[in-house]
């Protein structure tokens, strides 16, 4: 029996907890933060619905150990908005906007994984924003409309018009 | 999941203490993508957790001229995959990692750890036995080589013993006009396990096949090379009638099993045309090395 006093920085904030060793990161931080918005849907990193981001690069949290994330900057779809004035960011703006979800189950995976592309390639092909979300499924199969936000948002992170 | 106790240390040193003293009921973990599966399904149930994710150390990718190229074993699926020195140099390599897995998964996912989960269909291996890989295993006893086709005993079972761990890969340069390909069958395009995966790599002399090396994934317990597949093409000049005996024979050395991603008879079917594709596609690589 082992039960491990973490510290867990989650979206600019330190969370002391106790947990499993064997507690993936997604169940801590659903369960013991509260953080329902990363989704646990398959459970073996099949379907990336549990991505969140730690140092900037995308990570299934459901195979990843809580305890392994200590010490690393989490970012879950909570911490995406702006925390002073509230607005959205681009990305969640172009979901909203362009119909990006149905369901919404792998929203949050599929939003993280989009913006961690943005962040390394601003300008992206669709092939590359095809590629980058292949471990992110979608079964309303709304891929297409997934693909133009990601789109849309690269162009208004990088201060363009939309159309 | 069961209980259990979790470490994390800190060198090589300490691992293999640590994994000394645990014994059998000790398990490594560095990206987790297979191991924490095996636990969630209960078919892997350790008591005691070694996390080497901190070693920082075993992440590199090394070259030089004389000695090849040398990665660590936490070096990413995903940074193997990106590496503009293995695409340049080996990169069938970079190919294999390419097709593992999904991004996220590359991202996370280890060559160690996918050498040391030994899946019959891992990726990396065939094209790993091609390259002449060898691996080095570090233990109480100090550190020994052991050649990639030698390493896997089973599925899900190697060479390596408890109180060990894979440090480092080792791949020589190859010879000139060498090229290389793997090429893998799925049943879908992204994110899947190879329903049969083949690597080829052939050492040219004018057009004649100098050397060839052919090997297998996921069609025996381990991933398997098919030397009388390449005996047969050795010192020929590359033609129909040579390349399809050759797959046939690639077949014949293939113990195939079925189950939900073929049957053991297609797969015997699909080693003749994964060998002869990828035999095709190393030479012309090969061709395009001036």
């Amino acid at each position: 029996m082992s039960i491990e006093m973490l510290v867990l920085n989650v979206n600019g904030v330190k969370y002391e907890l106790k947990a499993r060793a064997t507690a993936t990161l997604a169940e801590v931080l659903r369960e013991e933060l509260g953080l329902t918005g990363t989704k646990i849907m398959c459970n073996e990193g099949e379907c990336g619905a549990c991505t969140v981001l730690i140092n900037g690069r995308p990570v299934l949290s459901c195979m990843t150990l809580a305890i392994d994330a200590e010490d690393k900057d989490i970012l879950t779809i909570e911490g995406l908005a702006d925390s002073v004035t509230g607005s959205l960011h681009p990305i969640q703006e172009a979901f909203v906007e362009k119909s990006g979800m149905q369901c919404g189950v792998c929203t949050p995976g599929m939003i993280l994984t989009a913006k961690a592309l943005l962040d390394e390639k601003p300008d992206p092909s669709e092939d590359d924003v095809r590629s980058a979300l292949s471990g992110n499924l979608c079964r309303c199969g709304n891929y297409r409309r997934i693909t133009e936000c990601v789109l849309a948002a690269g162009k208004m992170m990088r201060g363009e018009r939309n159309d | 999941m069961t209980e259990l106790k979790y470490v994390a240390p800190k060198s090589i040193e300490e691992a293999i203490s640590l994994l000394s003293e645990y014994g059998e009921k000790s398990k490594i973990i560095s990206g987790g993508t297979d191991l924490l599966v095996q636990m969630k399904n209960k078919v892997v149930l350790p008591d005691f957790l070694v996390s080497i994710g901190d070693i920082r150390d075993l992440d590199y990718i090394n070259y030089d001229e004389i000695n090849g190229l040398r990665v660590g074993a936490l070096t990413t699926i995903g940074s193997i995959e990106k590496s503009s020195l293995i695409h340049s140099k080996f990169n069938i390599l970079a190919q294999a990692a390419g097709t593992l897995g999904t991004p996220v998964i590359r991202h996370q996912a280890t060559i160690g750890g996918n050498l040391c989960n030994a899946a019959p269909s891992a990726d990396t291996a065939p094209a790993l036995m091609v390259l002449g890989a060898r691996v080095k295993i570090a233990g109480v006893d100090g550190e020994k080589l052991v050649s990639i086709d030698d390493f896997f005993t089973g599925p899900g079972q190697t060479v390596i013993k408890h109180g060990q761990i894979l440090t480092e890969l080792q791949i020589p340069n190859l010879p000139r006009h060498s090229g290389a390909a793997y090429v893998k069958q799925t049943r879908r395009q992204g994110a899947d396990l190879a329903v049969v995966g083949a690597a080829a790599l052939v050492t040219m002399e004018g057009d004649i096949l100098r050397d060839v090396k052919i090997a297998l994934g996921a069609v025996a317990p381990t991933p398997i090379r098919a030397k009388k597949a390449e005996e047969i093409l050795k010192g020929k000049k590359l033609d129909d009638r040579l390349l399809e005996e050759s797959g046939q024979a690639a077949s014949g050395e293939s113990k195939p099993i079925d189950d939900t991603r073929g049957s053991a008879d297609y797969r015997r079917k699909l080693v003749t045309v994964l060998v002869k594709r990828a035999v095709r596609q190393a030479v012309e690589q090969a061709q395009l090395e001036v």
